[in-house]
């Protein structure tokens, strides 16, 4: 656990503070894991109506060079050349061994050469350093540390946020415009983390706190912690890098075949590229699963995967109670062989083999704004 | 006649009669904030002090309840299964845990009164 002194703030920390927020030590950062409504009725007022997340402490960044696409290509397997102005794609950071270093976000932003990326807090610097020296010489990395991030999540998001920026009514998922919300210049991208329609909105961190006040004014939006950022994307099916995906998993295992390029598939022109192809045609040892515990009893990050004769299989990468589901769920991975849907595992909890099905994911179904099919 | 006696762990014990009610104060639910599971100890079965008695899940994370006590579970809390919000909504009343009958009363004088935990909690 990092000491204390050293924790660094965002820029809505008084914010937080104020709002009677728990603080927790994450990545770094004092950060509000709850506010007062708790847990529970923060996950479910953000699938009902909207909720305002801080994620000022991911780390957010341009990069820039003749063609940061393709620079980008050497450490990732999406395809970013292809990537059209005003959109967002998922990435995987790879190391050599076809290992997973961190997943973000890449945005090509209308007019503009460089490369908008968002990665995870707690492999900000980390990240920053590998891309600045594989692309040494093709593109450079401008970290943008003065840049909070703020997160609408929810079915209300839109109408919400239209009362301060009409433009984003026309926006589609994985869309992306900069644009003035109530006058304050931000990067808006319309994704989110937590399986609803919703919204990314990158501010300079000055104008951070403004702009939360003006979203918390509208009746619909509430203050969301990290707590229930977590339980949403958990119900959602969504990766946490360093639980369910880290450098001992590759796509392959991780089941994440759609964050490769149709082009980068052919080519194999990424880390460990043959041998991570060769590994989606011919099987990997283990795969990344939903899974639903038939009692109520959660089953935690950690919990050994066992068959019905006893023999563990695997382990849960990230687990908990969903509460939009009132019942446990969890993620892991497990031995190929158990990874159909509806395979019978049991899951050994303090001691106690507890009844559970391999179940697919979504847990709770997406709800993202998608546009007309090209 | 009752008295309630506090531990450092946040249990609290009500005893009757040489019966034992066991829970978790409401500063413990603070902590642990909304409690969606809780895993009971079976009837008849003999807890040493300080042993693990009973085991409360919140969203985040579980945490073992410890019996402020030894005895022998008598009962336990069979409505939490339905709904362990009581453990918030009332954790000193019917959010109790389970209730034991005791080996040894006099091991009541180790835990803190009342005003001690008040006092403890303060503290923290």
């Amino acid at each position: 656990m990092t000491d204390s002194q050293n924790l660094r703030r965002t820029p809505l920390h008084a914010l937080h503070v104020e709002l009677g927020a728990k603080i927790v030590p994450f990545a770094g950062y004092e950060m509000p894991v709850q506010y007062p409504a708790g847990i529970l009725k923060e996950h479910l007022h953000t699938r009902d109506k909207a909720g305002l997340f801080d994620v000022s402490h991911m780390g957010q960044a341009f990069l820039k060079g003749d063609d940061p696409a393709k620079a980008l290509e050497r450490v990732a397997p999406s395809d970013f050349v292809g990537l059209k102005e005003g959109m967002q794609r998922y990435g995987l950071l790879l190391n050599d061994a076809g290992g997973i270093k961190d997943d973000f976000m890449a945005t090509r932003l209308k007019g503009e050469p460089a490369l908008y990326l968002v990665v995870n807090a707690s492999m900000k610097d980390s990240d920053f350093a590998y891309i600045g020296e594989r692309l040494k010489g093709l593109a450079v990395l401008e970290p943008q540390p003065d840049r909070a991030l703020l997160a609408l999540q929810g079915p209300a998001a839109e109408a919400v946020l239209a009362r301060h920026a009409p433009g984003v009514t026309a926006m589609t998922f994985m869309r992306v415009e900069r644009m003035p919300i109530a006058g304050i210049p931000a990067i808006v991208s319309r994704t989110g983390y937590t399986g609803e329609d919703g919204f990314e909105i990158s501010i300079a961190a000055f104008n951070a706190e403004r702009l939360a006040r003006i979203l918390l004014r509208e009746p619909e939006v509430a203050p969301i912690g990290l707590g229930a950022r977590d339980s949403l994307r958990l119900e959602a099916g969504l990766c946490l890098y360093g639980h369910d995906i880290d450098e001992t998993t590759d796509p392959a295992e991780a089941d994440l075949g759609w964050a490769i390029g149709k082009r980068r598939k052919l080519d194999k022109d990424f880390p460990a590229g043959m041998k991570i192809m060769d590994r989606f045609a011919n099987g990997t040892a283990k795969k990344r699963v939903g899974i639903r515990p038939e009692g109520k009893a959660p089953a935690r990050d950690g919990t050994e995967i066992a068959d019905k004769q006893g023999r563990v299989i695997g382990r849960v990468t990230s687990g908990g109670f969903g509460p939009s589901l009132n019942a446990p769920i969890a993620m892991g991975y497990v031995a190929s062989g158990f990874a159909a849907d509806g395979t019978e595992i049991d899951l050994l909890v303090r001691g106690k083999a507890l009844s559970a099905r391999v179940a697919p994911m979504p847990f709770v179904p997406h709800r993202y704004k998608r546009g007309a099919a090209k | 006649m009752s008295e309630t006696r506090f531990t450092e762990q946040h249990e609290w014990v009500r005893v009757e009669g040489g019966e034992g009610t066991i829970g978790i104060t409401r500063y413990a639910t603070e902590q642990l904030g909304d409690v969606v599971y809780v895993e009971l100890p079976a009837i008849g079965k003999t807890i040493a002090k300080g042993a693990e008695g009973a085991v409360v899940e919140s969203v985040k994370a579980a945490s073992e309840v410890y019996a402020p006590v030894g005895g022998t579970v008598t009962a336990v809390n069979e409505a939490l299964g339905a709904d362990p919000a009581k453990v918030n909504s009332s954790p000193e009343e019917d959010g109790w845990f389970f209730k034991i009958k005791l080996t040894n009363a006099a091991e009541l004088s180790q835990l803190m009164s009342e005003d001690k935990y008040v006092e403890y909690v303060k503290g923290l």
